[in-house]
Order: C-alpha cells, then structure tokens, then sequence
C-alpha cells in the first residue's frame, strides 16, 4: 500500500464537471418573465444538494424551506408560511456552518424582499404574477426588440439587403449598431444553452458590410403635422427616421456641425469608421427630413420658440459634458476631459501627443476610447489609471485587453490623489493613493479601500478626465420641464409631465447609457408623438423571412472577430476589428435556434411584422 | 409541388403542405393532440413526431412544411417511442377516471392512448390540488384543471377566431398552465360563453356546467308540469351520437324521445323564432321608418353570446340591439302566461326547459331581466349535449323510437323559423316577413338566399317596395369585431346586421356535439336546416296559423302593449364584468 497517490478525477467527477458549466450557461439564458418564486425554490434545491450533510440548519434546513416554497407554489400556504419561511431562513443564515448553508438562506431571503408580492400572489390567489411576455429571448433582451432571428436567417441565406431592411423596421443605424452595439441580445440567447450564443452583433455587421444601399420607403401619405427634433444623435435620428416614415414633416437641431452625436463625437474611427455612420445617416435622411446644424437651443433659439413652431417636440439632447474629479491640480494646462479630446477629434482637431506621457483617470468604455486614441495620437505611454480591480472595470473585456495589445498600461487599484503642475502651470505628474479592494457596497460592488502605502508618482504631461458623462438640461427649464441632476424628468413613454407637446428620451432622461438605448427610446419617442398627434401609422416590413430549419446544428464552435491590434499603432485611426468569411457567416447564423419558430414562438407569435 | 415518401408511399403535395396533410392525403393518419388546422399548429403535444431521414431529431408533423425528396417514417421504432412516451407523459398528469368524464368515448387523448395499447403507466401521476385545481361550480362554463393537456387550442380559439383572450397561459415553468387571461377568474371576465373552447377542447376539461340533475328532479316532481322547448339547430345534430342519418334525426323523434324521458309538453322553439321576426321585423321596420338607423344599424339580439359580446367590447352600442327577446326567452315567457292560462294552471306550476345548442343561453335565462311577475322565462337550459347523455341515461335508443307529433299551441313552426339555426338566417326570415309587410303580398321566399352565408361577412342591398335595405350578416366574433370597427370607422353603413356568436351560426354552437375527428359541421348541420325550410310548406313566419293565433287571442298586434311587456327586455338593465 502507497503512502500517497496522484488523484485523478473519476469519469462521474469529470462529466460533473461538465454539467456545472452546462448549467452556468443554462442559467445565464433564463428567458425574461420566469416565475422568480419557482426559479428561487429551484435554485434552493441546487443549494441543498450541495450540503454535506453535517449541519442541522443545512441538511434539514434547505429541506424545510423547499418543502415551505413549494406550498406556496402549490396555493396550499398561507401567509404565516411566508413568514416561517423568512424566520427559518434567517436562522439558517445565522447558525449553518459554511457557506453552503448560509448562502442558500441568504438567497432565500434576498427573495423573499425582493418578489415578497409574487410570494403574495400564490398565497392569496394561487396565482403568478409571472408571465413569458415575448417568446425570443435575444429580441426581448434587445431594447429596440429588433428582428434578430428574422435577420440571421436572412443572412444565412445572402438575402443581406433585405437583412438589414428589417434591421431598419426597428433600428435605422444597423450600420453604426453593427460596429459597436454592446449586443444585450447575446447575452440572453438560448443557443448558449448547446454550446454558445450566437456572435448577432458579427452576423449584423456582415449583412450591413455586403448589403448595396437602398433608400428609405416612405410608409405613410403626408400628415401636414410638423415635429421638431432636438439632438441629431442616434436617438434623436431615429424618431426622425420612424415619425418621417409615418408621413410627419421632420426637422432636426443640431448643435455640432454635422449628425450622428456621440457615435460622430465620442466613438473612435477604429471603432466606427466615418463611412458606416455616414451609411445609416444617408438612409434616413431619404425620408426627407430637414436639418439644422450648428444651433444651440436657449443660446441660438429659444426652446418656447420651438416648441411653439412644432405640433410636437423631442429632445433628445446628449450627455456631452464631463464630470469632475475634484482633487488638488485639476485646473492644470492639460488635464482634459475624454468627451471634449474625443469630440475635438471627431470634428478634425486631433492633438498631437507624439512623445508624451498621457495618464487616463477611469475604468470605462469612454476611459478605454481615450486610452487608445491617446496611443494613435503618438503618445510614448499611456496608462490608464483606475482605482478597482481590473475585474471591476466596467469597459468590455475586449476593449480592455485590446487596449493592452496596444501598448498602453492598465494601472488598477490607484485612486488619483492630486496633480503636480510644473513651474508653467502644465501637468507634471498624477499622484495616486494605492488601493487594496475591499468589502462590498451597497451597490453590489466592492469598494475600494486605502492600502496604508506611500503615495504613487506617475510622471506624465495629460491627464484625461474619463469618469463619466453629464447632461445639461437646463436651457428646457425655461418651459416649465422638470430636471434632476441636469437629467430632463420624463415617463416611460417619453412624455413630459405637465409640458404639453413635448417629449423627451435617450441620454437626456437616463444618463449616459448605449447606442441601442437611445434608438430604442426614439422608436418609442416615434409612436408615442405619432398617437399624440392623433395617428396610428404602423412601420411595417413584408419582408418574408425563411422558413426555419426541420432540426439543429450539433454542438459548433461560436465565430469570433479577430482584432489584428499592435502596439505599433500610432497614427493609425484604421479599424482593427475584421469582420466574418462568408464561410464563417454562414456557419454562424446555421447555429441560430430559431426561436422566432421554436419552443414559445410558433405559439404566442415569434414575430412582430409591425409596431 | 413537392414528392415526398411517407411510410414507403410517394406524395405529390403543394409546397407549404405540412408533413400532417400531405400524409393525410395518402390516408396515413398520424395521431395528435393539440394539431387544430389553421388554428394551433403549434407542435405541443409531440405526439405527432415522424421520422424524417437525415434529420437529427425528430420533426413535428403538424407545424413543418414538406420538403421535395422527404422520407417520412411514422412507424419506425423511434417514432413508436416517442409517440408513446409522450402519450404516457400526458397521463401522467391528466385526470385518468374515465368512467366520470364528459368526454369518454369522445375523447381524443382516450382514443390515442387506446390504439396505441398502453395498458400501464410508468410514471407517478401528478394531479393539482387545492386551490390550484378550483373552479367555481356556478358559472355556465366549467373547466377541469386535472383534465386539462395544455394543448392551446382554447387560448387560440378565443384568440384568433373569437378574439376575446379570454384565456391564456398561467404561471411558468413546470407549474404552466391555461387559465382565465389577467390573473382574472372567469366570472368577472368578459367571456361571452360561445362555448367554442369547449368545442375545441380535445379532452374533458372544458364543458357546459351539467344542469341535467335539475331536469331529473323537476320531472320526478308530480306537481310540476314540464314544458321543453328545443331551438332549431338540436335537430340537425342529436342524432350524431346516435350514428343517426341527420335526416332521419327528426324533431318529431326527437319528441318522442323526450315524451318518454317524461316531459309533459313537447314544444319547438322554432315557434317563438316566427313570433321574433313578427316582433323584431316589425321593430325594424319601425326604426328605419322612423331614421333611427341612419349612423348605426339595428343589430339582431337573439343570440346571447353576441348580447355579451357586444355589451362587454362595445357598450355605447347596446341601444342598438333589437329589444326583443330572443326566441328562447319569448317562449318562456309565453309558457308561463298564455300556455299557463290555456292550461288553467299557475305559472309556477310550469317549468320550463330549454335545450339549445348554446352554452351563453345558460347565462340568458338567468338574466334578472329574463323573468315576469311569473317567476323566470325559462327554469333550467341544456345543451344538445346535455340532452344526449340524459337520453343516454335513459338507455333510450332513437333507432327504436318511431316519430310522434309535437304539442299544441307552440308546436307549429315556418321555414323561416327553422333556418334561425344558421348564420343568415334571421336576416332571411326577417326579410322575407318584412317585404310582405311593406308590399302587402309575400316575395319569392328564395329571394333572399344570398345571406346564406359562411361565417365571414356577407353584405347585401335588397330594395323592399321601393326602399333600399342594408343588410349584413356575420358569425364568429372576430368577424364581428371587424364589422363592428368597420362601422365605427364610418368605412360601412348597415340598416340591419345579424351577428352569431358562433362561426356558421347556432348549428357550430358551443353546445353542439363534439367531433373527436375535429370535424367543423356547421356546414352540414346548416345545410340540413335549409332542407327543413324547403320542405315546409309554410315559409313565412307572419302565416304560422298559431302565431297568428296568438295575436288574435293574447298579444294583440305586434309591439303592442302586451308584446311588449312579454316580449322585449331592456337590456341596459344589466351590466358584463367591468374590465381594468
């Protein structure tokens, strides 16, 4: 008999393994409208599995509580039984030995707080508030619930004009959205369940790279109604798009020189290059609306001026101003803000930073856009300071990892401390005081905590300020429009309380958010201002979209785009981002599921040919 | 057209046929369950998976097209496994007790389990309970949540025929099901009780409340006089129990059967459809001369569903409802005033059964408008089906039963009456009544045959002594929402509109038979009633001699005084579930 031996997992062990990551998937696919009650019993039981058995809060606990859920789920509980359920599980978050035990509870009592009426629901009425409201799970995920099925199965088949007219049904910058959506769809796709979601926002950006430019149909005969549109951002064109195709005469405000906002003034060409913008703004620009550039509402125009020349208003202004990070030095020449260096670029005025030392204070997608533009720019280093952990940065792993092939430096956990300025006032250095992560906050994230260390020197001649974004509502107050913390207060349906003919949606309401929130706010902005007026116009398609497949695609291999990103960058605006083969393309859409058709679709309808 | 193989046979079919039609084509039968043609195509039940060579699982016939070169097996082992299985998985959680349910013997989930021979089941029953299971006993339409099979077909019933989303899907995952639509309970729903969920429905969790008990103990008491009264459509479809020829499924066999069964009077609602067109023909005359319907047209009022339908959907629009009552209540009412003088009793001596083709009529007669100083119209409502099992009960056989005559005064009936069974023909019959009340003689009684009509809308101009009259007719409520906003948007005008609740009119009734084989025979059964109208020597309502009679006798002359406190109803005096 050996002393020791190298341990192998056994077949059952591995195959364990396996499911493990199977379910992690599966659970990050749950569609939107699950009853939260019965998913957190189920969850309860995964919980209870795990135990090994020792304790008596643990092993009997769980069980209790299951059983106490499944009463309520069964209609045979009453309202005492929720709160056995919640005195129970506070003591099992208390007395259980280890985490699988109190961390179960735990979940149980984030429940219980968090759905208590869904809870309600089945006790008092044997009922679930609960309901699976749209069947495709990438297009209810997506904001603007664009055709997503509809389009990969159009591509699948080289129809892409067509693809991308469909796209426009619900979303008139397929182009832009193709080259930068965050792509929420993804993230809920069903397909990730068999192997890995569907790369959409790739199979999007082939079908807008082969389609040939088509103009834009007018759908409805002329109303004589007139709608003024502040903001030629994403969602301020896309109202136009949709209330221009609805028969309205549109006119645009646009403060900078040129349309497109933020995807013009905030994205970088490598990102996005001028050319796909400039495609989706032409198309919708066939609609025939009229633009005003280089106006500025309450300095070139009054806001009571427009909204009494308009039947209707939207504003759809961005959040094109910086915050401030309030420490010692920040009114040192060269300490700028992300938003006003992006812009300055996106109207033609690059600086040049050959040779420089740059530091970009943040950890987001803004704060990665700066950093690697810094090193297109011609910068010597760049490196981008964030007080968090890498893992805490809220810019797209990509974007991140791109950003390093390029040579700049991510410098996690250093809070900026103040800034050096030389004899001539220019920036010198950027101090930090280094970090340790520490305990979570109240927003779900760990907070960052001194490290107790000496402060850290990181010579440079920039400092750019990347920390966020800020809207200035406040030229709208003058009609009456409620405003809180510079955003405009609004409904859900973009109306403005107590303001009559005036809408308002996108940045401007929510704050700095994407591209696909801002269109999905103007297509609702467009519906909404269409029934004020007195309509109901429809956007449709007839557009056929084929037929789906008899069974699936086994398990294949998700398509990735390749970035080709070196650290030899500087001056180089090019894309660095390929697009798919054909050959990936149409493997890639063959893996889609079809839930248009599948499962829940070809029941309640997986397809919205209207809105 | 596409050339497929199913089980060795080749198949020419159009391209877009589903895998299930193109093998019905050939005579191969696939079995399913939730499979409603046009309706639910939506492959739930699975019973309906084929083996389609080259294809990694197995495909579902009832919801995918064919494709050119297919080979389809529908009895390979794998197919046999699944078939069966899911069969299994389905009364797994399916109220087995056969011998207690509506539906046996006429049940599609029996009739597939018993070809395919499962003698025992595998898997552990899982039935709800409490108040998972509750449904209340009082509402005319009751729904068994344990004989439910989530096939659909309900919800999309009343979706995309009714248009009414009275149900819908409850909860989700494993604890799915169908239920009233909103987190509603019916009773406060707007369900207009056409009973079409019910027809649909492939098992027994959905029927008519069983009002046969109160039959029973209304003929075993002997101080009651029981007076039935049977609508036109129950003649062209109780017979199909039976395997009775619809010809030979007489009303006068009909009555035979019920003499035996120990009713003491056997009447034809029929008679009081004569009477509805004396009333609602001479209200209508009365509204159009008088410019009444200028922006809205005078709606016909004789089937309740529609009542329900239009006071839930289109309240603003009650006024415009014929006042009179429908035929069913008419005759009520007459059994417990006229008939009751005739017969020298009290009016509460008399109940008054109706069996109608009807699931809505339930509600009707229950109205608090539907009653008099008498007590109500009508005491108890059955459905076609409702009769059969009380004949059933009775182990009467109507092979064996030779036809007898009805009773007098309420036995007599038109041609025109008879054919209120189908859609148009209210509209015919009122017609053909109001073209000799204009002219002074009677018309062609064919001349009006272009309302015959399917369920969708048919829209007709006759000119009746020089005045031009706007007819439409419609069945099946989605057909009528359409007219209805039609004429809302100002796109139509209509003097005159008939609506039935049901597609193809009273003979598709909710409370009709149900065909295993989810064959739609309103066709047929309408067919049928236009037969009766042919062969009926008396084809005008205002010449049936005891209509006439009793004008001469009681009610004086139609809207008269008498009539009207008998005959019409107001029915603003009532009010459909508030809806959010």
């Amino acid at each position: 008999m050996s002393r020791l031996s190298i341990e192998t997992p056994g077949r059952a062990q591995t195959v364990l393994d396996g499911l493990h990551r199977d379910m992690d998937c599966r659970i990050n696919a749950s569609a939107h409208g699950l009853c939260p009650v019965d998913m957190s019993l189920n969850y309860l039981r995964l919980c209870h599995a795990q135990t090994c058995g020792k304790c008596v809060p643990c092993r009997i606990g769980l069980g209790q509580l299951e059983n106490l859920i499944e009463q309520v789920l069964d209609g045979d509980a009453t309202m005492e039984t929720i709160d056995t359920i919640e005195r129970t599980a506070r003591v099992i978050a208390d007395s259980a030995g280890c985490a699988i035990g109190y961390e179960g509870a735990h979940m149980v009592l984030k429940g219980i707080r968090g759905f208590r009426e869904d809870y309600e629901e089945h006790v008092l009425h044997g009922r679930c508030i609960s309901a699976l409201t749209f069947p495709v799970p990438c297009v209810s995920a997506c904001p603007a619930h664009v055709d997503v099925p509809g389009y990969v199965a159009l591509v699948n088949e080289g129809r892409y004009e067509e693809a991308v007219s469909l796209i426009r049904k619900d979303n008139p910058f397929p182009s832009s959205c193709a080259y930068v959506c965050e792509h929420p769809c993804e993230g809920h796709c069903r397909r990730a369940m068999v192997d890995d979601a569907i790369n959409i926002c790739g199979l999007k950006r082939f079908a807008v790279d082969n389609a040939k430019p088509q103009p834009a149909k007018i759908l409805h005969e002329p109303t004589g109604k007139t709608v003024g549109i502040i903001g030629g951002g994403p969602g301020g064109l896309t109202a136009a798009y949709f209330l221009s195709q609805m028969g309205h005469q549109v006119t645009v405000y646009e403060q900078r020189p040129k349309l497109g906002g933020m995807l013009r003034y905030g994205i970088p060409d490598y990102r996005l290059p001028h050319d796909v913008l400039e495609r989706d703004i032409e198309h919708i620009l066939t609609t025939g609306i009229n633009v005003i550039t280089d106006v500025s509402i309450g300095k070139d125009v009054s806001m009571e001026d427009i909204q009494k020349s308009f039947d209707a208003v939207y504003i759809s202004i961005g959040a094109h101003n910086d915050k401030k990070l309030g420490i010692e030095g920040e009114d040192a020449i060269n300490v700028v803000s992300a938003v006003g260096l992006l812009r300055r670029i996106g109207e033609g005025d690059a600086p040049d930073f050959t040779g420089k030392k740059i530091c970009v204070i943040g950890g987001g997608n803004v704060s990665m856009d700066a950093t690697r533009t810094a090193r297109r720019l011609g910068a010597e280093s760049v490196t981008c300071v964030y007080r968090r952990r890498v893992d805490d940065m809220t810019a797209l792993a990509e974007e991140i990892e791109e950003a390093m092939a390029e040579g700049c430096q991510i410098l996690p956990l250093q809070a900026p401390a103040r800034i050096e300025k030389d004899e001539e006032g220019k920036v010198a250095a950027l101090w930090t005081t280094p970090q340790i992560i520490g305990p979570y906050g109240k927003d779900g994230r760990p907070k960052p905590i001194s490290a107790d260390v000496p402060e850290f020197r990181i010579e440079c001649d920039y400092v750019i300020v990347a920390i966020g974004q800020a809207i200035d509502a406040r030229p709208f107050e003058s009609i009456g429009i409620k405003t809180f913390k510079g955003m405009i207060q609004a409904e859900d349906t973009s109306s403005v309380a107590d303001v009559d003919n005036v809408f308002a949606g996108g940045d401007a309401v929510s704050g700095p958010s994407t591209v696909i929130r801002a269109v999905a706010a103007g297509k609702v902005a467009a519906a909404n201002i269409d029934a004020y007026l007195g309509f109901d116009h429809k956007i449709n398609t007839d557009i056929v979209v084929p037929p789906a497949h008899l069974s699936n695609a086994p398990p294949c291999g998700r398509v990735n785009l390749k970035s080709h990103c070196t650290s030899d960058c500087q001056g180089n605006f090019d894309l660095v981002v390929d697009g798919m083969s054909k050959k990936e393309a149409k493997q890639e859409s063959e893996r889609c599921l079809r839930c248009d058709y599948f499962g829940f679709g070809v029941f309640k309808g997986g397809r919205n040919n209207e809105w | 057209m596409v050339t497929l193989t199913i089980d060795g046979l080749v198949v020419h079919v159009p391209e877009g046929t589903t895998i299930m039609e193109a093998a019905k084509s050939v005579n191969v039968k696939i079995p399913h369950l939730c499979y409603l043609k046009d309706i639910n195509e939506i492959s739930a039940c699975r019973i309906c998976c084929v083996e389609v060579e080259g294809e990694r699982a197995m495909v579902a016939a009832c919801s995918n097209p064919v494709k050119d070169g297919m080979v389809v097996h529908t009895n390979s082992t794998r197919a046999r496994n699944t078939r069966r299985t899911n069969v299994e998985l389905i009364l797994s959680q399916h109220d087995c007790k056969c011998a207690t349910c509506v539906r046996s013997g006429n049940c599609q989930l029996q009739n597939v389990a018993n070809d395919l021979g499962i003698l025992e089941l595998p898997y552990e029953t899982q039935l709800a309970k409490g108040r998972r299971s509750a449904w209340t006993k009082t509402f005319p339409l009751y729904r068994d949540f344990n004989k439910c099979i989530k096939c659909m077909r309900c919800i999309q019933i009343c979706d995309k025929v009714q248009t009414l989303n009275i149900w819908d899907l409850a909860g989700t995952g494993s604890r799915t099901t169908v239920d009233v639509s909103g987190n509603r309970v019916i009773k406060d729903s707007d369900c207009a009780l056409c009973g079409q969920c019910i027809t649909h429905c492939p098992v027994g969790a959905l029927r008519e409340r069983d009002d046969t008990e109160k039959v029973r103990m209304a003929l075993a008491d002997k101080e009651k006089i029981t007076v039935v009264q049977v609508a036109p459509a129950v003649r062209t479809a109780w017979g199909e129990y039976f395997g009775l020829k619809r010809e030979e499924a007489t009303m006068e066999r009909m009555a035979a059967a019920l003499r035996r069964m120990g009713f003491d009077y056997i009447y034809d609602t029929n008679f009081t459809a004569d009477l509805t067109i004396m009333e609602e023909g001479n209200e209508f005359l009365h509204r159009l001369k008088s410019g009444a319907l200028v922006r809205w047209p005078m709606f016909t009022s004789c089937c309740p569903g529609w009542v329900r339908f239009l006071k839930g959907q289109y309240p603003e629009l009650t006024s415009q409802l014929s006042t009179a009552k429908s035929p069913q209540q008419m005759f009520g009412a007459l059994s417990k005033t006229w008939l009751a003088e005739k017969l020298g009793v009290s009016p509460e001596k008399i109940c008054c059964v109706s069996i109608m083709p009807c699931v809505a009529k339930k509600a009707e007669a229950a109205l608090p408008t539907m009653a008099g100083e008498y007590g109500p119209d009508v005491d108890i409502v059955l459905t076609t089906r409702e009769l059969v099992r009380m004949m059933r009960a009775d182990h009467l056989d109507p092979h064996f039963i030779k036809e007898e005559p009805l009773d007098s005064p309420m036995g007599t009936h038109t041609g025109a009456g008879v054919i209120f069974g189908t859609t148009g023909g209210v509209m015919e019959a009122a017609l053909r009544t109001a073209s000799y009340v204009l002219t002074g003689e009677n018309p062609d009684p064919d001349a009006f045959s272009e309302v015959r009509t399917e369920p969708g809308l048919r829209e007709v101009t006759y000119t009746v002594a020089g005045i031009p009259v706007r007819c439409a007719v419609v069945s099946g409520l989605g057909n009528a929402r359409k007219l209805i906003e039609q004429l809302k948007e100002g796109k139509v005008h209509y003097d005159f509109v008939e609506v039935m609740v049901c597609p193809g009119g009273c003979v598709g009734g909710g409370g009709q038979p149900i065909s295993v084989e989810d064959e739609e025979l309103f066709g047929v059964r309408g067919e049928r009633l236009y037969e009766l109208d042919r062969e009926n020597p008396l084809r005008f309502s205002h010449e049936n001699p005891e209509v006439q009679a009793l004008y001469q006798e009681y009610l004086g002359e139609p809207l008269g005084e008498v009539a009207h406190h008998l005959l019409h109803t107001d029915h603003k005096a009532w009010d459909m579930p508030k809806q959010d």
